[in-house]
């Protein structure tokens, strides 16, 4: 954490219960004005229900939050006027054209008639959708709704932004480009709540992380921090022939600093080395002769599944049931989401 | 800004942006009036003749109020399932992470559909002025007429606002609604004589909110004639009373409870 600056959002044993379903059990954490912080876990973890206390559309059961320095409940109309949320799926009202979605939210936020249209034209032109601003948003791409979602959510300049798994659903091209975006918004000094699937993301984005499971907090940190909690790097090798797997797994066992894991289906071995390089080449070497075809090799920082597998002894596919989030922190009756 | 200006001006934002739906979705208006003037000539023109009228007055202008007030009380369900649409589509997370009034996305739902209503109303009433229907009563009665008709459908709304925060779901709040509305606008006087009924549903028909509708509206078009008995219900002797008090109490009811629900509602 950065010293000195006060927290923009503050975080005390928050405990939210959906009927006997325990979502968060006791969550901590502070974010620093003007930092980025992710929030990381998988599916069902409670990273929604967190984001959604701090918005004020969820009242917590014990514990409190406070951003701005305002009570999350007691003052939750104050905490509005500050911050911005955008959602998992783009909340965009579809009938109405770019232009007229940040316009309307604007006014909501009271900005006034001539300001909101103002910033509405300067964002769509930030967030490249100044060609489709008097198309209805329902012509829109997966990845220009996401942006314009964001784009609403700023329309007031909230000294705190919450993005709830914004890179969720885009395509890689689109996914990059929210990176950019988001990175300009931290450089220009805004408070960034994150959460995300993705180590990869919130190592790129975020100036510290912190990783729930189960509602808990169990891990926190920076990216290079959490991955050595994690310990080393990954030596990874990818076999043409299946019965060359037992061959590798048996001439680097030497080298391990952990338990190998193997992707049958794709004859991929992983294994946690310590040394870097070193390791990469000691590995080469004893495979020499062998008769091995190695068809892939590298060596891998940790990511999240990774964190998961050492933290809990469980991979994230496991961690939670799919459409567990949906039973924690939202309703049954949208199940089908995902897809949106 | 103050308190009341604040829920006035959001109130107003909201009825913007529902109303440019209908501009965009067209297809919208075109079946809420469709449907009430398919109403009107399969009433008037298939039923119109098996159907005996108390008093000498045409069966278009019985039938004419009594379409007019089925289909408002139809039209306020629009309410609930754009609701339900707006929680579905996290677009309600949205509103309610905003800094504005609690209770502005609701009014101005409803504000729009009574003004989709007003179109409807006014659609049927070109209709039926074509196949018969006449306003017997003076511009201030009618006038009076139009104004119950619209006032009760504004409460239904709110009801059916309710409806929908609690059923999330917009195919379920029509399906849903039908079950209530069909009973409630057949099981009364808008079709047919309240004296062909049999005893018991003759009661429930009496007292129940939408015959009084009808009838006020009836009284304040001067479709009901002189010639024909009294009703011997007090709901509709003073039918205007008798809506107004359910309006008020719709109302009084419906506007704190949705605006609870929506508070404290939350989808995905």
């Amino acid at each position: 954490m950065t010293s000195g600056s006060t927290p923009a959002i503050v975080v005390e044993g928050l405990v939210k219960r959906f009927g006997d379903t325990t979502a968060l059990a006791g969550v901590d954490l502070v974010v620093p004005e003007g930092s980025v912080l992710g929030l990381l876990g998988p599916n069902g973890a409670g990273k929604t229900t967190v984001v959604r206390v701090l918005a004020t559309l969820l009242q917590p059961d014990g514990g409190r939050a406070e951003v701005v320095g305002l009570d999350v409940v007691r003052e939750a109309a104050q905490v509005r006027a500050a911050i911005g949320l955008t959602g998992q799926y783009a909340a965009v009202d579809e009938y109405l054209t770019g232009y007229e979605n940040l316009e309307m939210v604007g006014r909501l936020y009271r900005l006034g008639k001539r300001e909101s249209r103002s910033r509405a034209a300067e964002l769509l032109e930030r967030f490249d959708l100044a060609d489709a601003a008097s198309r209805p948003a329902k012509t829109y791409s997966g990845g220009m709704r996401r942006r314009l979602d964001i784009a609403a959510s700023l329309i007031a300049r909230p000294r705190v932004l919450f993005l709830d798994e914004p890179t969720t659903g885009l395509d890689p091209r689109s996914r990059l480009g929210m990176w950019e975006f988001i990175a300009d918004l931290a450089d220009g000094g805004t408070t960034i709540l994150l959460t995300t699937q993705y180590l990869e993301e919130a190592d790129r984005l975020a100036d510290s992380m912190v990783v729930i499971d189960r509602g808990r907090v169990i891990a926190r940190g920076t990216g290079d921090e959490l991955k050595a909690q994690v310990g080393g790097q990954r030596l990874e090798l990818t076999v043409g022939r299946e019965p060359d797997v037992m061959v590798v797994l048996d001439r680097l066992r030497p080298l391990a600093a952990g338990e190998a894991q193997v992707d049958d289906q794709t004859r991929r071995v992983s294994i946690p080395v310590s040394g870097g390089t070193d390791a990469l080449a000691e590995a080469l070497r004893r495979l020499e002769g062998s008769g091995v075809e190695v068809l892939d090799v590298g060596l891998r920082r940790p990511d999240l599944d990774d964190v998961f597998l050492t933290l809990t002894g469980r991979g994230t596919d496991e961690a939670g049931e799919p459409g567990a989030e949906h039973a924690a922190g939202r309703e049954p009756a949208t199940t089908s989401g995902g897809a949106r | 800004m103050s308190a009341l200006s604040a829920v006035v001006a959001d109130s107003a934002t909201i009825t913007r942006r529902n109303l440019i739906k209908v501009k965009r979705v067209p297809d919208l208006i075109v079946f809420a009036t469709l449907s009430p003037i398919m109403f009107v000539l399969l009433f008037r023109y298939v039923f119109g003749g098996a159907i005996e009228v108390p008093g000498d007055v045409s069966y278009a202008e019985f039938l004419l109020p009594g379409i007019f007030a089925q289909t408002i009380v139809l039209g306020s369900t629009t309410t609930g399932a754009s609701l339900a649409e707006d929680l579905q589509k996290g677009l309600i997370d949205r509103f309610r992470s905003l800094p504005m009034s609690r209770s502005a996305v609701l009014i101005g739902r409803t504000v729009a559909d009574l003004g989709l209503n007003a179109i409807s109303i006014f659609v049927m009433a070109l209709t039926g002025l074509a196949v018969g229907w006449r306003i017997n009563s003076s511009v201030p009665e009618a006038i009076g007429g139009f104004l119950v008709l619209l006032v009760f459908a504004y409460a239904i709304s709110w009801l059916m606002a309710v409806v929908g925060l609690l059923v999330r779901t917009p195919e379920v709040v029509n399906n849903a609604s039908f079950i209530v509305i069909f009973p409630l606008t057949f099981v009364a006087n808008t079709f047919v004589p309240l004296e062909s009924f049999p005893p018991v549903l003759q009661t429930f028909a009496e007292w129940n909110p939408v015959s009084a509708v009808v009838q006020a509206a009836r009284d304040l078009f001067g479709n009901t004639v002189a010639g024909a008995p009294p009703p011997d219900a007090w709901s509709l002797q003073n039918p205007v009373a008798y809506t107004l008090l359910w309006t008020v109490g719709f109302l009084a009811v419906f506007v704190p409870l949705a605006v609870r629900l929506y508070s404290r509602t939350s989808t995905r």
